[in-house]
């Protein structure tokens, strides 16, 4: 089935683009990026056509042996690669996602430099991506774990001149090395306890063991493994790295930090389910950390000003409804919600770029404003995203939500409640931001050449920043390359959610959770708390403006607490991030490196010199001081040997 | 004369000759011991089918008499330890003798005669297989590395060098008198044959003895390693050296403390090496943490990879310690990780060094600027260095951490943390570096890569990814010979309780 293909079509495109494009063209550039990208994505469909997945086929995984990665005793670890039907809607996702946002980079990146560079590791995070993916073992997906994490440290980092880029490029893959951490413990728990990585082996014995039997460390695995996915899939207490991601240019952050990576988190304890199971407390931290994360991002999301800043909570909040899927047994669910938030999301972070694009560069909503006179197309796909992540029906948010939240329901009624009222603030969130960028007049500077540069440096806001300047007049619509991804996802975030039904084609892997009559009514409430929520943006936003200004006066406290981000960032820093810089350079190194043990050392070797100082003297050459010391030597020797019982 | 033999001479051959090279004709030392080390690396090459085809025990074994009485014998052998720490240092040598190409200015025959002395000394140390070549070849490769520092150095060189010279003599003394006691116990200085006496009941020491024994050795081993709280020479010896010195020292040398551990401390006092056990590994897992964090702090590059290497070589003391095969077998393999990634990073601060004449952090900023091939390479040796998945670290650090979870959980916890303090130096280092905006003095100061310089450098790069990719290359030599060790240091510890290792068929 040649599964390797899928990954290694971008790889070449990394290779080659890498290798030799400073000297290639745009256009071959493009060509080959999104080239490669198209190619692996027909392979999948390809693939999955073959493996009858569409139809009834699929039932159990496809796997590939390459060759051997590392063996070492008993432990052999494969390079394999295996497609199920979890596998299969990650591969179309990955894809089909990463071609559209590589043809709409194309538009959006033609000014940049350092083009070749970005497709390049555009290409190189797809090979991790599909890695990721498709590793049939736990440490194969590592790799693919720690390769994409690699490709967003140096996508963040893409503007590596301001040093916020790179800051906040350090950022995200110290604090994912963090939740690594987690992840690695657990793989090093499940090969001594299984004696293997492999899924199927591990899996398999999993399900004979007795649940009672493996509580303790089965509790450890799951614990650590949650470690990880709340690194990579921003929840709390990791999520910090996620909001200053969005240094890195839009596009990147709609594949990266929206659409695909973030979302590997729930992937891998999707894929661990069986592992999960076993560890029912763990299952509900899962749910409860989900459900923490997308409430208290979603009220940071209320009150942001930078468009990316907004969408980026609005991630780690929708990141968190995904997690309340896995916590509460709907896996499916997760899934579902995977793939309508990559649509609707990776839309909304695109439509951003557009307005981003439209604007020269300016990324703070206050300055934007009457949009909808320049740029129909963005106005119009964006207002389809909003309305899918609202959780309107028919559009895609509302069938995955309603998934999750009737489970939640089941799991337990308050997280179905808080997940009603984060809903609610979502809804509100994105439509103040949708009404702020396209209702009223615009508000930013006109026509004077130059200005998206001024903006971008003398902005109050230190993280975050596109350097995204043209340095144009009026806003303008982007371009085709641009529009017409914008335009797809646009049909999937409306469509996408009915017409994909995946929790009916995990149901070999998942059960699905039985609708429990009675509790119909719970889709009808979180329906009306999205429409609640659009209506209190159109009121607060359109019809009386001066209210948002008013409640922020009202609850100015509060207001600046959340505005801050509740000062985790700083919280982080001094709590952790100081003490552990500070005390290693004024403690570890300068006192007890270089004058403790350091000094000890360099002490043995002066008092070794003083007494030789010492014992020089006795090296008079005089034969008569010899003669002396050999008279007193003999002495000695005959008073001790007399003295312990004579010589024998 | 086997070509063993030839591999271990020819370097020698190349010292006397070059030594009487007139120090003027700089440029014919230069290339006599570039084409001596090549022909020894390709020579080199030629070993490794014997050794892999031919698993148990030595290849390429010659045992003559050397010394009649005291019975001292030039007996040495090749298995799958030490094969690829041969290989890495015939590899090294070449490399290093062509960084110094252009940069060593004074007494320059002297420079490369040095060198290739170096290479000979270290060969002889790991295919040794008598206690007293073994100290000799030690020794005989402290003298290169003493001169190497002390007369091409920094400013403070005499300093580091007698430091270095007389921290691990003052170690190597203590394993001298401790072979001298083997060797009345036993009547031989030859390591098979102690081996087998052990094996066989011959030889049986007091438990106080085999402590005392165990303990000389591994103070040498661990001066050498170094391990946490042994280290403190190590910064010195770097910052000073030159960019040669610090290649071959922490790339070879440092690995003589490490295979000594593994050749000689388990399987001459197994009891005693279990017995130590828990405080190594507390000593290896506080050198992870620590020297990551004192390397976070400091402001010179050399000294900040050589705090990583005290953090790195824990992991190999912690994989040895495990007493398991996938801890034993990351350590090896993380010997010659290390040797490659860190050799890389030596090689590359230096090449810093020679544009910009400062070993500070602070003097750069925004070299990716004016030096993106410079910037790229750095970059994935630094990647390499923290251990990314497909690169060479990456297998070593798992199966170190994989063999250690299995014999004691809380230290490979700890060691971990140390996986993540990688990152924060590392990539701090490289962004304060490479990221920002280049100054106008040092853009024209800041040549990218040459040819020579990528020449040097391209192999190690390839290896990196070689050994990340595709370990089935090396370890399954080194997995062979870990077993025979792991058996050895097994026997008689049974008695003891055994390491809880369980290890489950697997499916495949």
């Amino acid at each position: 089935m040649q599964l390797w293909l899928i990954p290694l079509l971008p790889l070449a495109g990394f290779a080659l683009n890498g290798l030799l494009g400073r000297r290639l063209p745009k256009m071959a550039v493009n060509a080959i990026a999104c080239g490669s990208v198209l190619l692996s994505f027909l392979w999948v469909l390809k693939t999955l056509a073959e493996l009858n997945a569409f139809g009834g086929g699929l039932q159990t995984a496809h796997v590939e042996h390459y060759f051997t990665w590392i063996q070492s005793g008993s432990l052999n670890i494969g390079v394999d690669f295996a497609v199920d039907r979890l596998t299969a809607v990650m591969l179309l996702i990955v894809t089909g996602i990463g071609f559209l946002i590589h043809i709409y980079a194309t538009g959006y990146m033609a000014h940049e430099g350092g083009y070749y560079r970005f497709f390049a590791y555009l290409n190189l995070f797809m090979f991790f991506m599909l890695v990721l993916v498709l590793g049939g073992n736990f440490l194969l997906l590592f790799v693919g774990w720690e390769g994409v994490g690699l490709c967003s440290y140096l996508l963040i980092g893409f503007y590596f001149l301001e040093k916020f880029a790179s800051d906040a490029a350090n950022k995200a893959f110290i604090v994912n090395r963090i939740g690594d951490f987690g992840f690695s413990l657990a793989v090093f728990l499940i090969a001594f306890h299984f004696g293997s990585l492999d899924f199927g082996s591990v899996f398999a014995k999993v399900k004979d063991m007795p649940v009672e039997a493996t509580a303790g460390w089965m509790t450890a695995i799951a614990l650590l493994l949650l470690l990880g996915a709340t690194g990579k899939s921003a929840q709390i207490p990791l999520y910090v790295w996620l909001p200053d991601a969005m240094a890195g240019p839009t596009p990147v952050s709609a594949l990266i930090h929206a659409a695909t990576m973030v979302t590997a988190g729930v992937y891998m304890i999707a894929r661990s389910s069986q592992l999960f199971l076993h560890a029912a407390g763990v299952l509900h931290i899962v749910a409860i950390v989900g459900i923490a994360t997308a409430f208290f991002a979603a009220t940071i999301g209320l009150t942001q000003f930078d468009i990316k800043k907004v969408y980026a909570y609005s991630t780690v909040s929708q990141l968190g409804y995904m997690f309340v899927g896995l916590g509460t047994g709907a896996f499916s669910a997760g899934i579902y919600h995977v793939m309508t938030h990559a649509f609707f999301k990776a839309l909304l972070f695109l439509g951003a770029g557009s307005v981003i694009h439209a604007c020269g560069g300016e990324q703070d909503m206050r300055k934007m404003g009457g949009l909808r006179k320049y740029t129909q197309i963005t106005m119009w796909t964006l207002l389809v995203a909003s309305i899918a992540i609202a959780g309107v029906p028919p559009f895609a948010g509302y069938y995955s939500k309603d998934a999750i939240l009737s489970a939640a329901y089941e799991h337990a009624p308050w997280i179905f409640w808080v997940g009603v009222v984060t809903a609610c603030m979502t809804a509100f969130y994105v439509f103040r931001a949708f009404f702020m960028t396209f209702a009223g007049e615009y508000k930013g500077a006109k026509a004077d050449a130059g200005h998206g540069h001024d903006k971008k440096h003398g902005h109050d806001d230190k993280h975050g920043h596109d350097n995204h300047g043209h340095g144009h007049g009026d806003p303008h619509e982007s371009p085709p390359s641009m529009w017409i991804p914008l335009a797809v996802l646009a049909v999937l975030s409306a469509v996408g959610g009915w017409y994909f039904n995946i929790p009916k084609f995990l149901e070999p892997m998942f059960k699905v959770p039985e609708e429990v009559p009675g509790n119909g009514w719970t889709v009808y409430v979180s329906i009306a708390a999205g429409v609640l929520g659009i209506a209190i943006a159109y009121v607060f936003y359109v019809l009386s403006p001066r209210i948002p200004d008013s409640l922020v006066q009202a609850f100015a406290v509060p207001y600046r607490w959340i505005y801050n981000k509740y000062y985790v960032d700083e919280l982080y820093d001094s709590a952790i991030v100081d003490p552990v810089v500070g005390g290693s350079r004024s403690l570890l190194w300068r006192v007890v490196d270089a004058s403790g043990i350091d000094g000890l050392v360099n002490g043995v070797g002066k008092f070794a010199r003083e007494l030789g100082g010492i014992a020089k003297r006795a090296q008079s050459g005089q034969i008569r001081n010899y003669a002396a010391w050999v008279v007193l030597g003999a002495i000695i020797v005959i008073v001790t040997v007399s003295f312990s019982g004579g010589a024998r | 004369m086997t070509l063993l033999d030839w591999v271990l001479f020819l370097p020698l051959i190349g010292f006397l000759l070059l030594i009487f090279v007139p120090g003027k004709n700089g440029n014919l030392a230069k290339q006599m011991a570039l084409g001596i080390s090549l022909v020894v690396f390709f020579m080199s090459l030629l070993l490794i089918g014997d050794v892999t085809s031919h698993a148990a025990g030595f290849s390429f074994v010659q045992n003559a008499e050397w010394i009649h009485y005291p019975p001292i014998r030039y007996h040495v052998g090749l298995d799958g330890l030490s094969l690829w720490l041969v290989i890495l240092t015939t590899l090294l040598t070449p490399i290093s003798i062509l960084v110094s190409w252009k940069h060593i200015d004074h007494r320059v025959s002297q420079f490369f005669a040095f060198l290739i002395l170096l290479e000979f000394g270290l060969i002889g140390v790991f295919i040794s297989l008598d206690l007293f070549l073994f100290y000799t070849f030690w020794e005989v490769g402290l003298v290169p590395m003493y001169f190497l520092i002390g007369i091409w150095g920094h400013d403070r060189r005499i300093y580091a060098a007698v430091k270095f010279f007389l921290y691990t003599m003052a170690g190597s003394v203590l394993m001298l008198a401790a072979i001298i006691y083997l060797y009345n116990q036993t009547g031989t200085f030859d390591y098979t044959a102690i081996v087998a006496q052990l094996q066989t009941g011959k030889l049986v020491l007091s438990a106080q003895a085999e402590l005392l024994l165990f303990l000389a050795f591994f103070i040498a081993f661990a001066i050498k390693v170094p391990l946490f709280p042994l280290h403190t020479w190590l910064p010195d010896a770097h910052v000073e050296a030159p960019t040669a010195g610090s290649i071959m020292l922490a790339s070879v040398m440092l690995k003589m403390g490490t295979y000594g551990l593994v050749r000689y401390c388990l399987p001459l006092f197994p009891n005693a090496a279990h017995r130590c056990a828990g405080w190594i590994t507390g000593l290896a897992v506080v050198g992870i943490v620590y020297g990551a964090l004192v390397a976070l702090v400091q402001p010179n590059m050399k000294k900040l990879v050589a705090y990583s290497s005290v953090s790195h070589l824990g992991f190999v003391v912690l994989g040895v310690f495990s007493f398991t095969q996938q801890g034993l077998d990351g350590a090896v393999y993380q010997m010659l990780n290390h040797g490659i990634s860190t050799g890389a990073l030596f090689m590359l601060v230096g090449y810093l060094y020679e544009r910009r004449h400062s070993l500070e952090i602070s003097a750069y900023g925004g070299v990716a600027t004016p030096a993106p091939n410079l910037a790229i390479v750095f970059l994935i040796t630094t990647l390499a260095s923290i251990g990314l998945p497909m690169l060479n670290n990456f297998v070593g650090e798992y199966l170190v951490l994989q063999g250690a979870s299995q014999s004691n959980f809380p230290a490979t916890v700890i060691a971990a943390i140390g996986v993540i303090l990688s990152a924060c130096y590392m990539l701090w280092l490289y962004q304060r570096t490479f990221y920002g905006k280049a100054s106008e003095s040092l853009s024209h100061h800041m040549p990218d890569l040459q040819m020579r310089e990528w020449v040097a450098v391209l192999p190690l790069l390839l290896m990196m990814v070689w050994m990340g990719v595709y370990s089935q290359s090396f370890l399954p030599a080194i997995g062979a010979q870990n077993a025979r060790i792991l058996e050895q240091t097994k026997t008689r510890v049974n008695a003891l309780q055994a390491a809880p290792v369980k290890e489950v068929a697997d499916a495949r």
